[in-house]
């Protein structure tokens, strides 16, 4: 390892505390403000596990599965704005990790995660739970690090926060050897700590700005395009976009990683875009004639099929991170700098023109009547819980709270997406670009060790649920008083529902098979289950699951066969959406083979 | 990458968005990369980790350290793609945190590219004097020799080099070793 600190001037340095690697670790934890943190014993972790014992600056929560420390920490991180921390131990403590860590990546999440490592001197011999860990996590992780030397053990760790909390955030991994957990070593504040080869750009460059400024006052049919970036950046980004759009006047739509940036009650509130996005989001990503995309990057379930993708708009691209920009669909005006920043500069710019900004009467005009065809409209039934009236009615019941959604992958996923509606920033918490199911329910335990208070809810699937199914007993010892609410439709919704478009009604295995008692699974493990199959106790039933102090699996009987519409087919275009029905021809040969 | 804002026009009257732009220009090329990066364990392996993990092409690369006080080392790598790809190679190197700057040598004009090959020939009579008098004519050196072989060496720019092997073929060629493309820039500054 090398040395990349910027020395301490010499006045204010004194002698270094010295410490045992393993102390140099909490005492990092503690003073980069970590409070909890996620994680689970093993051998090449004990001297670490150790110096936590007794102390009460950071409180530790013992999942069941490693990954789902993994996910515990984005929940975390993702409802807080700071940066997760999870422990594990070598080998299959590490390779447990690796899907979250990938998922951090995935979706910009700042995530630090410490992982033992067989003694340096056994490294390389297939030693008992060896495993390259640095290797393992190299394309996974934004950035990783194996110690092999205490004394710059604190360093990379305050690195490792600071990688992993600036430009595009993301997941670290420090990979540390048994043998300098208990070696003794200088721990080195976090003051100063500087990498010269990393500096992200923060702020927008003055000609990118006036370009933007520029096109923004000249459109006729504008579109904020918004993402998972205007909330990773903090909540300063969200009252800048708010700002920008009242200036404006501009429609509003988001990814689904986005949502709650910018409120679902407001006027100019287009819903989500995308595959499962509203008819009048997709369209008028479709005719706009300027796009403003903010901290989103083009994804395939938001493009749909890129030759057809908003041909008509001139684009701009805010992103701190280059790569994203005209790495999918050419930009007009790239702008490279954090979205609060790059907001902040275009409202400034924009009331420096002092320009009169088009009439956008005819474009809300069109969007009015694209928003008149209730794209979420479904048929309700007196009989059996529609999934989309059971989160419609989820959201009833619980949005004058202070909630906190999470969710696992599938149709239940994009329901919640659909008819749940968002405020705020940091309270939406779902797999967006991994799309892995499990992530939920621990998800749920990390934002409610940060919120111990809050009302918080995994929006589930019976499929998705099992994944992770174990974590309700962290919450149950913690007193993490989670709520899962389970869409049970006895299917893998989401692969039926493909299986139907693109398969001819073949449900190869997405049939869920001896689904467990949800009720009497959540009493095994030591929480409350309560079942609802008739829409008119539903009510009732989810009061209930609020009222109950401890955690709860709900398991909500839905519809089975019900479709998750609207739908754009992969490869088709954003004004090519199944409304109604699906019919099994809407998807060629070409849109077959995309995921 | 820089983000400086293309030209655009007003109302629709300017030019067309350059979105239509990104299928008109599907040609290969041909690019050298200096990559400078600090010299930590694992850095060569993100890089070449980065070009197999999204599918990018690598011709040749060449590794060193050049700074050892600044603990920086240089690589030298060659690939091929669209100018859309070629233009997010760049992007993706800079993203790796221990990657400190990425020089496009193929586009500047001070770029200079080398390479070093071995190249051993057996043979004797004729065609042992052939290869010696064509050694001659590409400055090749030669760095060992028995009655019947020689091994050349020959540095140069890499089709010069694959000219020389070419002609060593005929002449009992045995086997040939390069080092990849190495580069810099003229003139006094530094990068
Ligand atoms: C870990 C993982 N494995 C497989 C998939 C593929 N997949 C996507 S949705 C889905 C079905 C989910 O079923 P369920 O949780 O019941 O949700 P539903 O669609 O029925 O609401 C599957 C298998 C995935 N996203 N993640
Ligand atoms: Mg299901």
């Amino acid at each position: 390892m090398t040395t990349k600190t910027k020395a301490k001037p010499a006045s204010e340095a004194t002698a270094p505390r010295m410490m045992t690697g393993a102390q140099i670790v909490v005492e990092a934890l503690r003073e980069q403000g970590v409070s909890v943190m996620f994680g689970y014993p093993g051998g090449a972790v004990l001297p670490i596990y150790d110096a936590l014992y007794g102390q009460d600056a950071i409180r530790h929560i013992l999942v069941r599965h490693e990954q789902g420390a993994g996910h515990a920490a984005e929940g975390y991180a993702r409802s807080t704005g700071k940066c997760g921390v999870a422990l594990v131990t070598s080998g299959p403590g590490a390779t447990n990790m690796v899907t979250p860590i990938t998922d951090a990546l995935m979706d910009s999440i700042p995530m630090v995660v410490i992982t033992g490592q067989v003694p340096t001197h056994l490294i390389g011999t297939d030693a008992f739970q060896e495993c390259d860990t640095t290797g393992i996590t190299r394309s996974c992780a934004k950035h990783n690090y194996l110690v092999t030397d205490v004394t710059q053990l604190a360093r990379i760790i305050h690195e490792a926060f600071y990688v992993a909390t600036t430009g595009r955030p993301g997941p670290v991994v420090i990979d540390i050897p048994k043998d300098i957990q208990f070696a003794t070593g200088p721990y080195i504040g976090k003051d100063g700590i500087f990498k010269p080869t990393y500096v992200p750009q923060r702020i927008p460059k003055t000609d990118a700005i006036k370009a933007a400024a520029e096109l923004m006052t000249k459109a006729w049919r504008p579109l904020f395009y918004t993402g998972g970036g205007v909330i990773n950046s903090g909540p300063r980004a969200s009252e800048k976009l708010r700002e920008l759009q009242e200036l404006t006047g501009f429609p509003v739509t988001s990814t689904l990683m986005g949502l709650g940036a910018f409120p679902a009650s407001h006027p100019d509130w287009l819903g989500m875009l995308g595959m499962h996005g509203s008819f009048e989001a997709n369209n008028a990503m479709h005719d706009c004639d300027l796009m403003i995309c903010v901290g989103a990057r083009f994804d395939d379930r938001v493009t749909g099929r890129i030759d057809a993708f908003s041909p008509k708009s001139r684009k701009i691209h805010i992103d701190i991170d280059a790569s994203s920009i005209n790495k999918i669909v050419r930009v007009d005006v790239p702008v490279v700098a954090d979205c609060a920043e790059a907001l902040d500069a275009l409202i400034t710019e924009i009331k420096a023109l002092k320009r009169k900004i088009p009439d956008l009467s005819a474009w809300r005009d069109q969007i009015d009547t694209w928003r008149a065809r209730r794209c979420f409209t479904y048929a309700n039934s007196a009989e059996v819980i529609k999934p989309q009236y059971a989160v419609e009615r989820l959201y009833a019941l619980t949005k004058d709270r202070n909630t906190y959604i999470t969710t696992e992958v599938g149709q239940h996923q994009m329901w919640a997406a659909q008819f749940y509606h968002f405020e705020e920033p940091n309270r939406w918490m779902t797999s967006g670009g991994l799309g892995t199911m499990g992530y939920g329910l621990p998800a749920a335990v990390g934002v409610q060790s940060a919120h111990p208070d809050a009302l918080v809810i995994d929006i589930a699937g019976e499929a998705s649920i099992q994944m992770m199914m174990q974590e309700l007993s962290t919450a149950v010892q913690h007193k993490l008083p989670v709520k899962v609410f389970i869409l049970n439709n006895e299917w893998m919704g989401m692969v039926r529902q493909w299986q139907e478009l693109l398969h001819g009604e073949r449900y190869s295995h997405s049939y869920s098979e001896s689904l467990p008692d949800f009720v009497m699974l959540a009493k095994a493990l030591g929480g409350h289950g309560i079942r609802c199959d008739k829409p008119e106790d539903l009510d009732a039933r989810i009061l209930e699951m609020i009222d109950h102090p401890g955690p709860v699996l709900f398991d909500c009987r839905v519809e089975r066969a019900e479709n998750c519409l609207p739908m754009i087919p992969s490869g088709s275009a954003h004004n090519q959406m199944i409304l109604g029905e699906i019919t099994g021809n809407e998807v060629g040969e070409a849109g077959r083979k995309l995921v | 990458m820089t983000d400086a804002p293309k030209p655009v026009g007003g109302n629709g009257n300017g030019p067309k968005s350059a979105y239509f732009l990104s299928h008109a220009d599907q040609a290969i090329e041909r690019r050298t990369l200096a990559v400078l990066v600090d010299n930590e364990p694992g850095v060569l392996a993100r890089v070449v980790g980065l070009f197999s993990g999204r599918g990018y092409n690598i011709d040749s690369l060449t590794v060193a350290e050049v700074d050892a006080s600044q603990h920086r080392s240089r690589i030298t790598i060659v690939t091929q793609g669209t100018a859309h790809i070629l233009e997010q190679i760049e992007a993706q190197l800079l993203r790796i945190v221990p990657v400190a700057e990425v020089i496009d040598i193929t586009n500047s004009k001070t770029g200079i590219e080398r390479e070093l090959a071995l190249v051993k020939v057996a043979g004797t009579g004729e065609k042992r004097v052939e290869a010696l008098r064509i050694a001659e004519i590409f400055r090749a050196h030669v760095i060992d020799t028995t009655n019947e072989s020689f091994i050349f060496e020959v540095t140069g720019a890499s089709e010069k080099l694959t000219q020389f092997v070419d002609l060593m073929r005929p002449l009992g060629l045995v086997e040939v070793s390069r080092t990849g493309v190495l580069s810099i820039k003229r003139g006094k500054e530094k990068g």
